[in-house]
């Protein structure tokens, strides 16, 4: 029994050792395993849909590839940046607040978008839903807004209240609704139609000029957030030592919030709110590589593309010839990790 | 008018008459226009001393060492370190010289202690690249000098506040500073690891020539250990000496507003008590 108990013992120690105390290469092994898993996860979500994808097909059938090239691979590639982004944006807010619960949805930042992204659309500035840039922009300000509110109300001093972060979140997500719902109320009628097939989010797609422009937006907020990681690192640990050691906490939290804003509200008013993806990955990423933030985003980068690719495929294929929208699977695999964390959270952080 | 920054090359010369860190007279209110918390303070810590502030809570202990590592900028007066303006000095570069020790890490995430450590090493890496197999050496020898070479694997979410304590003042030493600045960092520690901070700050002094200033109201541990003793009352310093020389009943009474405290000097100590 004792022999056996400390046998146990030892074979933890054993694999606690395999994983190396450098962060660097941490972030090497797991990046070549998430890489793989990301390339197992893009066949897959090429692989099934409607019409399961049929090479032979593909070579000689003019009308496959076009349903490939137009329909199938720009989806699977919307559904990558847009669960990357999510990924990433999760893990830099969770850092920055020093909330394991925090993310674009629980923070408000998506409610923020929608609302602003629902304001283009109703004004008719939407004509393609999502297509035109103006879209864009007034989700990014939405998100920028509420996130910048919620901060306000939950900062007291030089602390960030957790439970005030997220009740301030909720309000706001509330307030944003209502906004929205008011919208579709007075805008005409097919307007009101497109907030109401934006709202349910989907990642429906033709071509790849939309994820083009996307990116342009994308990819400097991106930027911005892998710049940070060092810093968010830092400020995960602590903000008073994070500043003693030469991070200004001031510029980089500004710094988070145009960039997650930016990403956030682009991917809203795209796909529509879809929670949880931001909490989910970075979370799974921690449990398999450790706390380092350092690894955390690029990983929830990576395992959020393969994740959404996945959840996306589901809601396309559970259904036969129907479709689910994605942002019902993330949350109804996202919700129970959230009720999980706030009870595990409770042990060791007073609300 | 544009800041200077000063280069680790510049700061490496300075310093009059041997003054590592020095307050002139300043003063700071956490709120505009709110109550001064610390009012025209002043003091001066020489190169290769341990120094002490004590005071009764909230007398601005905590905001003044704040002021002194360049997380809070005075209202009034101004910080010198090396004889250079702090505010002139760029924050990584003041990070490689200065280290500070808060009462308490915030963190709710299970960070290893050795992780929370290595974070001292950052000012020594730039934004890109991690932590090399030195550093982690480094990082391991701050925890074995403070006893705590046991902690290394465990997460910091578990530990007790004195060991939390522990990894906080490794991490410091990580930082490989000439000047630490320690907010009570033996409040939470035990007999054994208190004293053992001590001597491991005397050892530091002596072999390294370290500065220290600590907040602490641990007032047994001042004599002998201790070059010089500050203490501050309202914001200001009211006192400033040598341990025997500011560990006095008739000061003391006056820094704490506590006519019960007594002082004896004893087997090369000052024992100080409050009767009760």
């Amino acid at each position: 029994m004792e022999g056996a108990r400390a046998l146990a013992i030892n074979q933890k120690s054993k694999i606690a050792n395999q994983k190396s105390v450098v962060a660097g290469v941490r972030l090497r092994r797991a990046l070549v395993l998430l890489a793989l898993v990301l390339l197992a996860s893009t066949l897959v979500a090429l692989w099934v849909g409607y019409q399961r994808l049929d090479l032979l097909a593909l070579q000689s059938d003019e009308r496959a590839r076009l349903i490939f090239f137009e329909l199938r691979l720009p989806r699977v590639v919307l559904a990558g940046v847009v669960g990357a982004s999510l990924g990433l944006v999760g893990a830099a807010l969770q850092a920055l607040f020093r909330n394991p619960l925090a993310e674009p949805l629980t923070l408000g930042v998506s409610g923020g978008g929608a609302l602003g992204a629902s304001v283009a659309i109703a004004f008719g500035m939407g004509a393609r839903v999502g297509g035109l840039p103006v879209v864009f922009v007034a989700a990014f300000l939405g998100a920028c807004a509420s996130v910048v509110a919620v901060y306000r109300l939950a900062r007291t001093g030089a602390t960030v209240l957790p439970g005030a972060l997220l009740l301030a979140g909720v309000v706001v997500n509330t307030v944003a609704a209502a906004g929205v719902v008011i919208l579709q109320y007075f805008a005409d009628y097919s307007r009101a139609l497109q907030i109401l097939r934006w709202m349910i989010g989907s990642l429906d797609v033709v071509g790849f000029d939309l994820v083009w422009r996307m990116l342009l937006f994308l990819v400097p907020g991106w930027l911005v957030l892998f710049a940070l990681t060092r810093d968010l690192h830092l400020l995960a640990v602590d903000e008073e030592t994070a500043q003693s050691l030469g991070v200004n906490v001031r510029r980089s939290e500004r710094l988070v919030y145009v960039a997650s804003s930016l990403v956030v509200g682009v991917t809203v008013a795209v796909g529509g709110t879809i929670g949880f993806v931001g909490l989910i990955v970075p979370h799974a990423v921690r449990l398999l590589f450790g706390e380092d933030v350092r690894v955390v985003m690029p990983c929830s980068f990576v395992l959020g593309a393969a994740f959404l690719m996945l959840a996306d495929a589901l809601a396309r294929t559970s259904f036969g010839a129907g479709e689910l929208p994605v942002g019902a699977i993330t949350a109804l695999a996202g919700g129970p990790v959230f009720l999980w964390l706030l009870k595990r959270q409770q042990r060791y952080a007073a609300m | 008018m544009p800041k200077l920054l000063v280069t680790a090359e510049d700061v490496q010369s300075g310093g009059s008459d041997g003054v590592l860190v020095e307050a002139r007279g300043v003063s700071f209110a956490y709120a505009e226009g709110g109550p001064e918390v610390v009012r025209g303070a002043s003091l001066a810590v020489g190169r290769g001393r341990l120094a002490a502030v004590v005071g009764a809570n909230g007398s601005g202990k905590s905001t003044l060492v704040r002021l002194l590592a360049g997380l809070l900028k005075p209202l009034g007066g101004e910080v010198l370190f090396g004889g250079v303006p702090l505010t002139a000095i760029e924050p990584r570069v003041r990070a490689r010289r200065v280290a500070y020790v808060p009462q308490t890490i915030s963190t709710v995430f299970p960070f290893t202690a050795l992780e929370v450590v290595l974070t001292g090493r950052s000012p020594y890496t730039t934004r890109f690249r991690f932590e090399s197999a030195r550093d982690v050496d480094v990082a391991r020898t701050a925890l074995a000098e403070l006893d705590a070479a046991h902690l290394e694997s465990r997460p910091v979410t578990e530990l007790s506040g004195g060991e939390r304590q522990l990894v906080a003042l490794a991490r410091a030493l990580a930082q490989e500073p000439e000047c630490l600045l320690l907010d009570e960092p033996s409040a939470a520690l035990d007999l054994k690891h208190r004293a053992g901070l001590i001597r491991h700050l005397r050892r530091l002094r002596d072999a390294q020539g370290m500065t220290a200033l600590i907040i602490t109201h641990d007032l047994m541990l001042l004599d002998p250990a201790f070059d010089s003793v500050f203490a501050m009352r309202r914001g200001a310093i009211t006192a400033a000496g040598t341990p025997a020389e500011v560990l006095r009943e008739d000061l003391l009474a006056g820094i704490y507003g506590d006519e019960h405290v007594r002082a004896r000097r004893a087997f090369g100590h000052t024992f100080v008590w409050s009767e009760l």
